[in-house]
């Protein structure tokens, strides 16, 4: 082996290469990472969904799927509204300050565009269990406090009928309100908010 | 000696022809990178096609992104099924009854220029002839006794054939088909015929390979990055291997 | 800062071999400073299991292996999943492209006689690799669920049924069904991902540790390891890493760049990497007018062909493989490379090397009585080539090699 070796040549060839080759492997890793997205189909399926609501009564929720989620609409009454105000004090975050958890325009105290319905993605914000609807007043099993609400079955997480989180419970958050707008009165496009999209 | 001068005569030509066909067919000709001639394709393909052959393995979302077609166009120009933009191109045709009226299900077309190639395809289509033995009256030149009607008679017309008396090797004599010639017009020239074939098969080649436009324009990057990465690993080569004494 | 590297580095050796393992396999592995062009392909077979590894893995992601979805999920993969095509051309083309570098490794082995003593097990588990990948690729062929993979694989499970007494009982076994069917597809897709890379890992393993034992022979075909200097390091030997790395490096670029230009530009190359009838979905009831294996099956497929009994074909096919195995032992000339070897085995070599790429050829096209009279006579060849090795090998002229590589 030769002494007179250049070795800052050899460094600067080597660590040009290495960061040459290092490109060229992320470039390469990039289809890989991608391919793991959403494909044409699962987009496909997200589409928004139109639902007709003027069948459903006072005080009943449905359920539709909307890229594969149970999306809850529920039509409140004034007496359900009213218990909804009253109740905000044992809310942990009844005036909707995170952002993240609904569109602006479902920021308000019934976090929806006509207080009327109820539109929420039925999923628990604590470890994404399904909450189960439990529209009576005191009973049994949730107490005399319980004023209609959901109830997630996993850690007993509790929401009032407007979706928002009750203090003291896993849950950390509010229940999550997808993009929506009335198309007329009584039907509502999920899953897209403005007329462009 | 006179095995080895065949098989190389046979090696020779199936190299030239490829496996398939014993018979050259006339070429295609179709640009992949005409839109217009696409969009045409589509168009055509949904009027005359789509009823009884499916595209199920295609999106009408992805023709309308590929074509630059906006989903209110799209949904006008090909879907007639009451199906969504992102819905797979599917038909409505029970395979029970195509089997009733076709005697065969009507083959899905997602890849089929992939199997028969474009030539064949645009062949095919300019290859109905009258034949009142058959149930929809009519033959195919280059797919014998197919089930298929010929759906674009309006526009091409109707051909008959021309008969050739061809000797065979066993000595017997048999009317081949020389040529097929034109005898009602239709509501095209057959120039203009030509172009619709051409556009449908385009929209078919398309079809069977929606990723191709991006595969042929990737290749050079990653053969030019290739290429430069050479070049520097070459010096790196040079410069270590300087201390290998032959 | 460096005494804490110093640090660390110690802790992790004194409980797990890093430095230890490097040195031993690259840094202070000796490899022949003369190895040429035809040394490459070893690497080459790393760098192609790795891209089959690593497609595979995410082609299985969105296969589904059911007689009723396979074949459109191969499409999805192609249509809707992101970049699914590339990996699908990378998988697709890398089946052919594995076996260009596998087949040029075994004739670099030919060449230089890399089979000979003390290397006879290193051949022995590169045959093994090589048995286990033919049964990789042909399990592989078979998920895209078009016709020739359905028509394929029913030819080659009929193979089975030729053996006496139990060969119908065990085609049956191996299907799982009357025919091949959703059965065959399912297990076929379990061994394919699993079983048989997980096998082929360990034999790699094998291998390697083989070619370490005793070192990397050389075109000339003598021991590096019979002249040391005082430290004990062969003269004609460089340490592995970075001269045969960065070397390697290179042809692998290059190699990329061919295998680009293929998943780019001619994907299906002509029907030979991707055959035209594999675009129509199995169908049981109807048989493709012209049935060949892939390419790289060919010339044992040709052999087959070429006999005119079943059992007997059967019998030959796998003797064309098994007499492979053997090689080590059949060949009794005193040198390895085809340097000093004389004229004899450099005229059998090439008879062998015709006779192969002829079988090749003709199990491709359609058995005419020509192709047929042509198989018969490349058979022949091709097993003389083994069978007569002990005789033409020891009467062969050689020529004395050097005492250090050149």
């Amino acid at each position: 082996m030769n002494d007179d070796v250049d070795h800052q040549k050899r460094r600067i060839l080597t660590t040009a290469a290495t960061l040459v080759g290092g490109v060229g492997v992320a470039y390469v890793a990039t289809p890989f990472v991608l391919s793991m997205d959403p494909s044409a189909k699962a987009q496909a399926s997200g589409a928004p969904v139109e639902v007709d609501v003027s069948k459903l009564k006072y005080g009943q929720l449905m359920t539709v799927e909307w890229r594969g989620k149970p999306v809850w609409i529920l039509r409140r009454s004034e007496e359900m509204l009213h218990r909804i105000q009253e109740g905000s004090d044992s809310m942990r975050d009844p005036k909707s300050d995170e952002l993240s958890q609904q569109p602006p325009y479902a920021r308000n105290e019934f976090r929806a565009v006509n207080s009327e319905f109820m539109v929420m993605i039925g999923i628990c914000t604590h470890l994404g269990c399904a909450p189960t609807f439990r529209p009576e007043i005191a009973p049994a099993d949730l107490g005399a406090e319980w004023q209609g609400g959901f109830f997630c079955p996993c850690h007993g997480s509790t929401y009032d009928l407007a979706g928002r989180v009750y203090e003291g419970v896993p849950a950390p958050s509010n229940l999550v309100v997808p993009p929506y707008r009335f198309l007329t009165d009584t039907r509502i496009l999920i899953g897209v908010d403005t007329e462009s999209a | 000696m006179k095995n080895i001068a065949a098989l190389l005569l046979v090696l020779f030509s199936n190299i030239v022809m490829g496996a398939t066909t014993s018979h050259a067919l006339e070429a295609a000709n179709i640009d992949p990178d005409d839109t217009e001639s696409l969009k045409r394709g589509a168009k055509y393909f949904a009027d005359y096609c789509l009823n009884c052959h499916s595209v199920a393995l295609m999106r009408y979302s992805r023709v309308g992104s590929d074509l630059g077609i906006d989903d209110v166009t799209l949904e006008d120009m090909m879907i007639f099924t009451g199906a969504k933009v992102g819905d797979l191109m599917q038909i409505s045709l029970e395979a029970e009854d195509a089997k009733q009226w076709f005697g065969t299900k009507p083959p899905d077309l997602s890849v089929i220029a992939r199997s028969r190639g474009v030539d064949w395809l645009y062949v095919f289509l300019r290859s109905f002839y009258k034949d009142e033995s058959r149930p929809w009256g009519v033959n195919n030149e280059v797919f014998k006794d197919v089930a298929m009607p010929h759906v674009l008679w309006e526009l091409q017309g109707l051909q008959v054939a021309t008969y050739n008396d061809v000797l065979g090797d066993d000595g017997v004599s048999r009317k081949l088909i020389s040529g097929l010639k034109l005898v009602e017009p239709g509501k095209v020239t057959p120039d203009e015929y030509n172009q619709v074939v051409r556009d449908i098969v385009n929209f078919l080649h398309y079809v069977g390979e929606p990723a191709k436009s991006t595969r042929l324009q990737l290749g050079k990057w990653v053969i030019l990055y290739l290429a430069l990465f050479f070049v520097l690993m070459y010096f790196v080569k040079k410069e270590y291997w300087k201390d290998v004494k032959k | 800062m460096n005494r804490w590297i110093d640090q660390g580095k110690s802790w992790l050796e004194t409980r797990f071999p890093v430095i230890e393992f490097w040195n031993n396999h690259l840094a202070k592995y000796y490899a022949p400073k003369n190895l040429n062009f035809w040394y490459l392909f070893g690497s080459l077979a790393i760098l192609m299991f790795v891209i089959q590894v690593i497609t595979g893995i995410f082609l299985a992601m969105n296969y589904k292996p059911t007689a009723e979805t396979a074949f459109a999920s191969v499409e999805y993969i192609m249509r809707d999943v992101n970049w699914g095509w590339l990996i699908r051309y990378l998988h697709s083309t890398g089946a052919s492209f594995f076996f260009i570098v596998i087949y040029l490794h075994m004739f670099r082995a030919l060449l230089y006689g890399s089979y000979g003593k003390p290397r006879e097990l290193l051949w022995v588990f590169g045959m093994l690799l090589f048995v286990l990948l033919m049964a990789e690729a042909f399990m592989g062929y078979l998920l895209p669920w078009g016709q020739m993979s359905y028509w394929g694989a029913q030819v080659i499970i009929s193979l089975f049924g030729a053996i006496p007494y139990i060969g119908g009982d065990l085609a049956l076994w191996i299907r799982g069904d009357f025919v091949i069917a959703d059965a065959t597809l399912n297990r076929f897709f379990a061994f394919h991902v699993i079983a048989l890379p997980l096998v082929l890992v360990g034999l790699v393993v094998l291998h390697l540790i083989a070619l370490h034992r005793v070192g990397s022979n050389n075109p000339d075909g003598i021991e590096i390891k019979a002249k040391k200097d005082k430290s004990g390091v062969p003269l004609d030997g460089i340490p592995f890493h970075p001269y045969f790395t960065i070397k390697d490096m290179l042809g692998v670029i290059v190699f990329l760049m061919i295998f680009a230009m293929v998943v780019f530009y001619y994907p299906e190359m002509g029907g030979w990497f991707l055959e035209k009838d594999n675009f129509v979905p199995a169908d049981p009831l109807k048989t493709p007018e012209h049935i060949t294996p892939l390419w790289y099956f060919t010339p044992f497929y040709a052999i087959l062909r070429a006999v005119p009994d079943k059992f007997l074909g059967v019998m030959c096919m796998g003797a064309s493989i098994a007499v492979l195995f053997a090689l080590p032992w059949l060949d009794r000339s005193p040198v390895r490379s085809i340097r000093y070897r004389g004229p004899i085995y450099k005229v059998a070599l090439t008879i062998f090397i015709v006779s192969f790429i002829g079988l090749g050829y003709l199990g491709t096209v359609a058995a005419t009585p020509i192709a047929t009279n042509f198989s018969r006579l490349f058979s022949v060849l091709y097993f003389a080539f083994f069978l007569l090795m002990p005789y033409y090998t020891k009467i062969d002229k050689t020529k004395q090699p050097p005492d250090r590589v050149t």
